[in-house]
């Protein structure tokens, strides 16, 4: 996604012309499709009716149980996920760029074709797999006859958390990947002649060398975390609310406008603040 | 080579295996094989049938392929319209306008889908602009969501693009707009093409505007599979799921074979 903008933005430009004003139409139609609807979710969230700045029910909703709720749920969860899809993305792009196997090309880019499919298709999955008449569950309770079924993590914030760690791993795993690929293999095989330790060349020419594509996908990660809507609301379970899964439920099933746009304005202050980070880790990524 | 001994390699394929079966393989091949359970009260489905994807096109869900293909496309292709032409006009502004704009231009990937939804809902209920409750809302939340999207594409295909075809170009006298569609926008294509296509998967698999937004009788994809889960029918929705999956990877794999081959490689 926006991990290749970096490059664009600092492109020279290829001559100087009159024709500044061809940017007014695709900006005026960005303005008119998102910048206005954007202001007036702001607008919508501090002023009343009558259009008088009016903070009480903006207090109100910020001390309110299931904001704060929802606001505890969505930062650990995607604190979690980012941190589990950090981990396998490690170790999958460490296995796949320094101890390949026959097809481990195809298998990286099947991995990748996971950025193009919806989210929700792995917690639909995961409904047969760990779900309570699940294979994992049916299987357990044939194999010990267990009355009940065994396994009951899906329906909680881990469920959540897998699915994303299944979802989010291949945004951590393209930057990785691309790294790697610039890492002398010389070098490695260097220190390894030398007798240099597996762990310890990973540590020391490795992990050096992938630490800005981590901090870009980790900042991307919690972007797509902190945003995620499909993988909550199939998961469907009463404790699991996030800002995104509450803003839907404030707007269209309590039809209670205001209070979803201020959970709106937290929210999207939020990616914001996540999406900055972003930006300037993959800055400094490419310079 | 990283790690030299045999076993060590067994070892660390075997966990790569492991990780690839039960994040990425698993859930793929249990959506499939569930689209095409009979019934499935053990560990594996008492028998196999092709009963849910017929219940599914007889059903509503013809009407759900069509809504997201509509929309998907139109979206798609006015993002492509816009995200080129803002890419492009955006090489003509001085320095510090160009990062500011550019930077503009990107803040809708950041935003959430379901405040983008209800952005929409708050500005375009009330005429003179009203669009909810019509098709026309659908697709504009997608192009927002979408915009960023093929606007960075086309940004880091012209970031690529040697300048030098177009100097040339302009010596020999070619006018900017003959220079633009002969010269720019052909060396431009493969990435215009990818960027067409990834916006186009983005938009059959949305959801977090879509359900804000929708008016009855313009059902997408994913929607319909997830009013088919929440009613309890896991079965029909898996079906409709492997038909979006399959429509999504075709329409890709059937533009990059168009890429491919429009630049001889």
């Amino acid at each position: 996604m926006p991990v290749s903008e970096a490059v664009a933005l600092r492109a020279p430009a290829v001559r100087r012309e009159p024709g500044k004003l061809w940017i007014v139409p695709p900006a005026a139609l960005l303005a008119l499709l998102f910048f206005y609807p954007l202001a007036l979710i702001a607008r919508q969230a501090f002023l009343d009716d009558s259009g008088i700045a009016n903070f009480a029910e903006v207090i109100r909703v910020l001390h309110s149980r299931f904001f704060l709720n929802a606001l505890i749920n969505t930062v650990s969860i995607s604190v979690a996920a980012t941190a589990g899809c950090l981990v396998v993305g490690l170790v999958l792009a460490l296995i796949l760029a320094f101890v390949p196997f026959p097809g481990s090309g195809f298998i990286a880019r099947l991995i990748d074709t996971f950025i193009a499919l919806p989210t929700f298709l792995v917690t639909l999955a995961f409904t047969f797999l760990y779900g309570s008449a699940g294979m994992l569950n049916a299987g357990l309770m044939e194999t010990f006859s267990l009355p009940l079924p065994p396994v009951d993590f899906l329906y909680s914030a881990w469920g959540v958390i897998l699915a994303e760690v299944t979802v989010y791993t291949p945004f951590i795993l393209r930057p990785l990947l691309a790294a790697f690929s610039l890492v002398d293999h010389g070098q490695i095989e260097a220190a390894s002649v030398l007798g240099a330790r597996p762990f310890r060349i990973v540590r020391q020419i490795i992990l050096p060398a992938a630490v800005p594509a981590l901090i870009a996908g980790g900042s991307l990660c919690l972007l797509l975390t902190v945003n995620e809507f499909g993988i909550v609301l199939f998961i469907g379970a009463k404790g699991v609310i996030t800002l995104p899964l509450l803003i839907y439920g404030k707007a269209i099933q309590e039809s209670a406008y205001q209070v979803a746009c201020i959970i709106a304005v937290v929210n999207i202050a939020l990616s914001l603040g996540l999406f900055g980070l972003y930006r300037f880790a993959a800055g400094r990524l490419g310079a | 080579m990283l790690v030299w001994s045999r076993s060590g390699r067994l070892v660390l394929w075997l966990l790569f295996a492991l990780l690839f079966g039960v994040l990425f393989l698993a859930p793929l091949a249990v959506i499939l094989l569930s689209s095409l359970a009979d019934q499935w009260n053990g560990v594996l489905p008492n028998g196999l049938t092709t009963e849910h994807y017929t219940d599914v096109v007889k059903g509503q869900a013809w009407n759900a392929v069509k809504a997201s293909l509509i929309t998907g496309f139109l979206a798609s292709a006015l993002a492509l319209v816009s995200g080129t032409w803002a890419a492009l006009s955006l090489r003509l502004q001085g320095h510090a306008l160009r990062r500011l704009l550019g930077l503009l231009f990107f803040i809708p990937s950041a935003v959430p889908s379901v405040s983008v939804g209800l952005g929409l809902l708050v500005a375009f209920s009330h005429p003179p602009l009203l669009l909810n409750g019509t098709v026309a809302i659908v697709m504009i939340a997608h192009f927002v969501l979408i915009s960023a999207f093929t606007f960075g594409n086309v940004s880091a295909g012209l970031a690529r693009l040697s300048p030098d075809f177009e100097q040339v170009a302009s010596s020999l006298g070619a006018r900017p707009a003959y220079r633009l569609w002969h010269v720019t926008l052909p060396l431009l294509a493969p990435y215009l093409v990818a960027a067409f296509g990834l916006s186009f998967a983005l938009s059959m698999g949305e959801l977090g505007a879509t359900v804000m937004v929708y008016p009855p009788g313009w059902v997408t994809l994913p929607v319909s599979i997830f009013s088919l889960t929440d009613r309890g029918d896991i079965f029909a929705g898996a079906a409709l799921t492997m038909i979006l999956v399959v429509a999504t990877l075709a329409l890709l794999l059937g533009l990059e074979r168009i890429t491919a081959r429009a630049t001889g490689s």
